[in-house]
């Protein structure tokens, strides 16, 4: 989207008493808010179903654009490559429980080097980086449910 | 008793599921698959699961187990009648919303379960006892029942693997079809060949069991008006057919179901002509057409469900059901005039109401129809004292009803169900006029 745009829009609301506005065009949108943590997704996903590390995952790609106090900054989230859950299941972090977790943030991996495991129908499923490259984030807490293609990881 | 219901399906009767779970007080997770995050039940559901896709039995049972569920309702279509997976939800430590998976498997072959009904006393069409395996085959129970004859498949649903044959130049090629669209559609590709029953009605009768030799009943329904081998009208009773037939075909039923042990909903279809009814299938699931009979019975058929798993105890007596006035649903399909699915968002609604009315739809303005599932969006349902009364309010809910955005078959509907074939009666399951 036209940067432009989007400062026409930041001022539209200074100039008004809207605390929030989302724009769609195709493919694009974006979200401003006063204040508030914003973001810009490729489209709109369904937030009941996002816990707290799948909004900053969504959040991965994409710029930010915050406004506040008059002044706009753009912040940038995790840019790299997003490994994503192939499955339903239980995301595991380390091979047992008490174990060392396979990979830390910032940790050095190679294409095919085991990332987490996730649980699904008593299967004990290894993950593997698609990518070689460095451990920018990891998204997910270890032990917790996820879900069908919710990203896990991202690869600089 | 299961309190936390993972609901295995989408579109209007996932919405229908979570309703009767909230009226029960019980919690719930849906399930939805990347194109279908607006779906409106998401918002409704104490938690949600994105999964790959809805038969993709590994992701829906985890869900279940990762979110703490303790039962799972699989609607209707989609995993609802396989086996395998009712099998792999119980023996996960979840209750299956349903039957047995023995019941399921057992009636889901339709060639066994016209053995089982027609030692059960349950007139079936004439036709091969077993599969058919090769063409020659075909041909010698052809010379046997003579045509025209029919072939199905015998693991099929929802009107395929369905070819009619009106004589023996014909036969090779509907064997070869039917064969190949029964593989590709259930993975199964065993046929069957029976009689053509010709200028028929589609009767079906609602039953319920307790899994232990408890049966009821729930009336008759009238499915005949069709295109496709699918459903678009339903009517609740079956109309114009002497209550002394339709009462001893219902006790039928029922007798066969106790014996069988059944568990859960289920509806035995048939053929009907004047004084004969023929065994079609049973479906061992709850029907779209259902509200229908919830209409006329003042019945929660999908609570009632859950009563049954909650108690093992059909949560009311034949003798307490009292089936009062008429019923009538249309399926609304976004689909245009030639039949072609139209997907698109939704610009505009509205609704039809008033007494006796009901819409069951997960439509709302904004929402986009995606083109990746089956195209019925919303089905119309009316309730009056008599079939006349219940004709005029379908005239006017249908008048009523408007959806911008997407071609639907609401003025086919009309000219549908204002046609005097449609008034009088006067229709069998090869009616399908322009």
């Amino acid at each position: 989207m036209d940067i432009r745009k989007v400062k026409k829009l930041i001022e539209l609301m200074e100039s008004s008493d809207i605390s929030e506005i989302e724009i769609k065009e195709g493919e694009e949108s974006v979200r401003i808010a006063r204040g508030a943590q914003t973001v810009v997704n490729p489209t709109a996903s369904h937030p009941p179903a996002m816990d707290s590390s799948t909004e900053n995952s969504t959040a991965a790609n994409h710029s930010a654009v915050n406004s506040s106090n008059g002044t706009t900054t753009i912040t940038r989230g995790p840019q790299g490559h997003v490994v994503r859950a192939p499955m339903v299941g239980t995301f595991y972090r380390a091979p047992s429980p008490g174990s060392p977790a396979f990979i830390e943030v910032g940790a050095r991996v190679h294409e095919g080097d085991t990332l987490c495991i996730i649980e699904s129908m008593k299967m004990m499923n290894q993950i593997k980086a698609d990518k070689s490259g460095k451990i920018e984030a990891i998204l997910v807490e270890n032990e917790t449910p996820i879900e069908f293609d919710q990203p896990l990881f991202t690869i600089i | 008793m299961p309190n936390r219901i993972l609901i295995a399906n989408r579109g209007e009767i996932a919405l229908r599921i979570l309703r009767a779970c909230q009226k029960l007080g019980k919690k719930t997770v849906a399930i939805y698959t990347a194109v279908d995050a607006n779906l409106p039940h998401l918002d409704l559901a104490d938690d949600t699961v994105c999964v790959s896709h809805y038969l993709d039995a590994n992701d829906i049972v985890m869900a279940g187990l990762t979110r703490r569920c303790d039962a799972v309702h699989p609607g209707y279509g989609l995993l609802s009648e396989n086996a395998a997976f009712a099998e792999q939800v119980e023996s996960s430590g979840m209750v299956f919303i349903g039957p047995s998976p023995q019941h399921i498997s057992a009636l889901g072959d339709k060639t066994a379960a016209r053995k089982i009904f027609s030692s059960l006393d349950i007139p079936c069409i004439p036709g091969s006892v077993e599969a058919v395996s090769s063409v020659e085959e075909a041909f010698e129970v052809a010379a046997v029942l003579g045509y025209p004859l029919i072939i199905k498949a015998a693991f099929g649903g929802g009107g395929r693997g369905i070819r009619k044959v009106d004589s023996a130049a014909g036969l090779a090629e509907a064997f070869d079809v039917s064969v190949s669209e029964a593989e590709v559609g259930f993975g199964r590709s065993e046929v069957f060949v029976e009689k053509l029953i010709e200028n028929a009605r589609h009767i079906e009768v609602q039953v319920l069991g307790d899994g232990k030799g408890g049966c009821v009943h729930l009336g008759t329904r009238d499915c005949s008006v069709q295109r496709r081998y699918q459903k678009l009208v339903e009517e609740c009773p079956a109309p114009n057919i002497d209550n002394v037939c339709l009462d001893a075909l219902t006790e039928k039923c029922v007798e066969a179901m106790a014996k069988l042990g059944y568990r859960n909903v289920a509806t035995l279809e048939f053929l009907h002509t004047p004084g004969e009814f023929f065994f079609l299938e049973v479906n061992t699931r709850l029907q779209v057409e259902h509200p229908v009979t919830e209409m006329v019975s003042g019945i929660d058929l999908v609570a009632a469900q859950f009563q049954i798993a909650d108690s093992g105890v059909i949560p009311f007596t034949q003798e307490s059901i009292h089936l009062v006035g008429h019923s009538i649903e249309c399926r609304i399909l976004a689909e245009d005039a030639a039949g072609l699915a139209g997907p698109g968002e939704i610009m505009g609604l509205r609704l039809p109401g008033g007494p006796g009315i009901r819409f069951d739809s997960h439509l709302y303005v904004g929402y986009r129809v995606p083109h990746q599932y089956d195209s019925l969006v919303g089905k119309l349902v009316v309730h009056a004292e008599d079939r006349e009364m219940a004709l005029a309010r379908l005239k006017q809910a249908l008048n009523e009803l408007r959806i911008d955005g997407i071609p639907t078959n609401i003025e086919r509907l009309k000219r549908l169900t204002s046609d005097s074939t449609f008034m009088n009666v006067k229709f069998h399951t090869n009616w399908n006029p322009q």
